[in-house]
């Protein structure tokens, strides 16, 4: 039970989910290294959680393998795999407490009373959720349910941790100490998390991997820098934001970040325009100022939205009004191909 | 309206509040709890006042004589037939009670959790309820042609060559009896179980599978304690059914059992009403006792 599992990866080959002809997921490939901290990424219904729970083994896989520590555990039970799950209600047992849940899988392996009880005491610990031992779960906040969610799925010394939207039902400062805190674990334990979640400056924060799905596909599987700066389609460089994607353009479609584009007033560019760059003019629709930075909105004829995000200081220097027509720049090698 | 002018409308304000409420106010709220306490004094305090009053009351042959006199009570405690009666009826509630919870947990759990669709939920639910259309005394009865000596279920195995001469325990005994306490009352079991059940959060079972349990460890680990609150309405339900009962017995029994129910009826057709009240009340007492036992054991109050 303690031992160190040396290779926990896991490896998804055209793994596909189908309820009735419906494809939730369609016969995607995936590596994720041993060790790593991987997100699944993506909008709603696009078979992020169908994935990981076929992972879990909680839902069956209709088509392909799925390989864990370089084993094919299709048809493993989901205890035996060597995942555990963190449930995005928690699941914690309502009838038994702290200690008793942390328990609960010592419990059905037929361990000791005497003996689960100090192994679930010290995971508690580890958890920071040690002083709680003896209450049950509905006397819990939400973030201390969450603690001993995660110290009952640890418990069992997982050679991977799968976590369905961990964070989402948390408030946000809550969520920004806990996001931490996932991290620092992840690294202390080293084994592998694989994280569902819709949101990508999450994603961001927490990833080494990044797996962007939509529509039962992956999109991009890539680390967060990766993702950010070389977008593959357009559905990521949308999704993943900072993104202005350019689609009505002889050179085909094409990705911009919004932090890289200049203005200038239509009437009289700016010298500051290279010959190397790229221009298109447009009208500004509507302006925020954001303290550091000045978030624009302009209407373009090659873009159903195009945002301008400006220092300040630089905004200020030559402001622009909302109904203005103006000229948006950039260098030619910030722009940033799309596949399809 | 600024803030100084707030404080200063305030002591105004409340002795005006406090006129309005004792003034015209103070009859309105015994008018909200007049309907229920009409309904509970009439149909609830008074029966039981009178069952009371009439228990110390004396009577003979023919009248029941207005008095103060204990022998009803006496003559109850003192006869070894009230203390056999009492025993067959708690057999009676012990064999139904664990007989219609081990078919209404399972069907319960059948429904609730390996009927996939709510559809097949609510279709399958509605059959478990259909039998109810008809009245408690017929589908009794309608054991009898078929448990008798002669009955369908004897002369088939007869004429199967299964047994030689008919089975006698069928019909007129306690098998009969607990047969069909357990068809009328299964129904109640099933209800409350299936309703607790239908509250589990299924995530549960699947943490549960996730932790390594098996489907029996899952059984008596998650759902059987989940589920402890449906089992407690139910066996409140079942057990005081058949405390009461005294038609089952009767008709079930062929006269050969008896139950308190059936000891009180008897007596009622005797004239002896001073002393079926006397029973009334120690039966009353009884079942009390029982049902707070159940409650000590099982917190109910999220279920209502």
């Amino acid at each position: 039970m303690e031992q160190e599992r040396a290779d926990s990866s896991v490896e998804l080959v055209k793994v596909s989910k189908l309820y009735g002809a419906v494809r939730a997921v369609d016969s995607i490939d995936l590596r994720i290294p041993s060790g790593s901290y991987c997100c699944l990424l993506g909008p709603s219904g696009c078979g992020k959680t169908s994935t990981l729970r076929m992972i879990a083994g909680h839902e069956t896989i209709s088509d392909g393998d799925l390989m864990i520590g370089g084993t094919v555990v299709n048809d493993v039970p989901p205890a035996k795999r060597g995942t555990a799950m963190m449930f995005q209600s928690y699941a914690l047992f309502p009838h038994l407490d702290c200690t008793d849940n942390v328990a609960f899988s010592l419990k059905m392996r037929g361990v000791g009373r005497e003996e689960r009880r100090a192994k679930a005491q010290a995971m508690l610990e580890t958890v920071h959720m040690g002083a709680y031992a003896a209450r049950m779960p509905a006397q819990l906040s939400g973030g201390q349910q969450q603690r001993v969610a995660l110290a009952r799925a640890l418990i069992t010394h997982p050679a991977v941790l799968l976590l369905d939207e961990p964070l989402s039902a948390l408030d946000p400062f809550l969520r920004d100490r806990m996001r931490e805190e996932l991290r620092r674990l992840q690294r202390e334990i080293g084994i592998t998390f694989i994280h569902v979640t819709h949101s990508q400056s999450e994603a961001m924060a927490l990833a080494d991997l990044i797996v962007v799905m939509s529509d039962g596909r992956i999109e991009q599987a890539d680390s967060p820098r990766e993702v950010f700066n070389r977008p593959r389609t357009a559905f990521v460089a949308r999704f993943i934001g900072g993104h202005n994607v350019v689609e009505r353009h002889e050179a085909g479609p094409f990705a911009v970040r919004a932090d890289r584009v200049q203005l200038a007033s239509a009437a009289a560019p700016a010298k500051s325009m290279t010959p190397d760059s790229m221009t298109m003019e447009g009208v500004v629709r509507s302006m925020e100022y954001h303290g550091a930075a000045v978030h624009l909105r302009l209407e373009l004829p090659a873009a159903d939205d195009f945002a301008v995000v400006l220092d300040e200081t630089r905004f200020y220097a030559a402001p622009v009004n909302v109904g203005d027509r103006v000229l948006a720049a950039w260098k030619t090698a910030d722009v940033h191909r799309l596949a399809g | 309206m600024t803030a100084t002018a707030d404080t200063a409308a305030a002591p105004a304000a409340k002795p005006a509040a406090r006129r309005r409420r004792g003034g015209t106010g103070w009859w309105v709220s015994w008018l909200q709890v007049a309907p229920l306490a009409v309904i509970l004094t009439v149909f609830l305090v008074l029966p039981i006042a009178a069952i009371v009053t009439v228990s110390f009351w004396d009577y003979d042959s023919v009248r029941i004589i207005p008095d103060f006199v204990l022998t009803n009570y006496e003559e109850l405690f003192g006869s070894t037939v009230t203390w056999r009666i009492y025993l067959n009826t708690l057999k009676y509630v012990a064999l139904t009670w664990t007989l219609t919870l081990l078919i209404g947990f399972t069907v319960a759990w059948f429904l609730a959790f390996h009927v996939r669709s709510v559809t097949w939920q609510m279709v399958l639910f509605l059959v478990c309820t259909i039998p109810f259309w008809t009245s408690n005394i017929i589908r009794m009865i309608s054991w009898i042609p078929f448990l008798g000596r002669n009955g369908l279920l004897n002369s088939s195995l007869l004429s199967m060559g299964v047994i030689d001469a008919p089975l006698e325990f069928l019909l007129f005994s306690d098998f009969s009896v607990v047969l069909a306490y357990v068809h009328l009352y299964t129904l109640f079991m099933v209800v409350p179980i299936f309703n607790t059940m239908m509250r589990i959060d299924r995530s549960l079972v699947e943490a549960a599978r996730d932790a390594g349990a098996n489907g029996f460890q899952i059984l008596t680990s998650v759902i059987l304690p989940l589920t402890k609150p449906g089992i407690a309405i139910g066996s409140i339900f079942v057990v005081t059914q058949v405390m009461g009962d005294f038609i089952t017995v009767r008709l079930m029994s062929g006269g050969q059992s008896a139950s308190v129910g059936l000891m009180m009826a008897n007596e009622i057709s005797l004239l002896q009403y001073p002393a079926a009240a006397a029973n009334a009340v120690i039966l009353l007492l009884v079942v009390l006792l029982m049902v707070a036992a159940m409650l000590r054991v099982v917190d109910i109050r999220k279920e209502l």
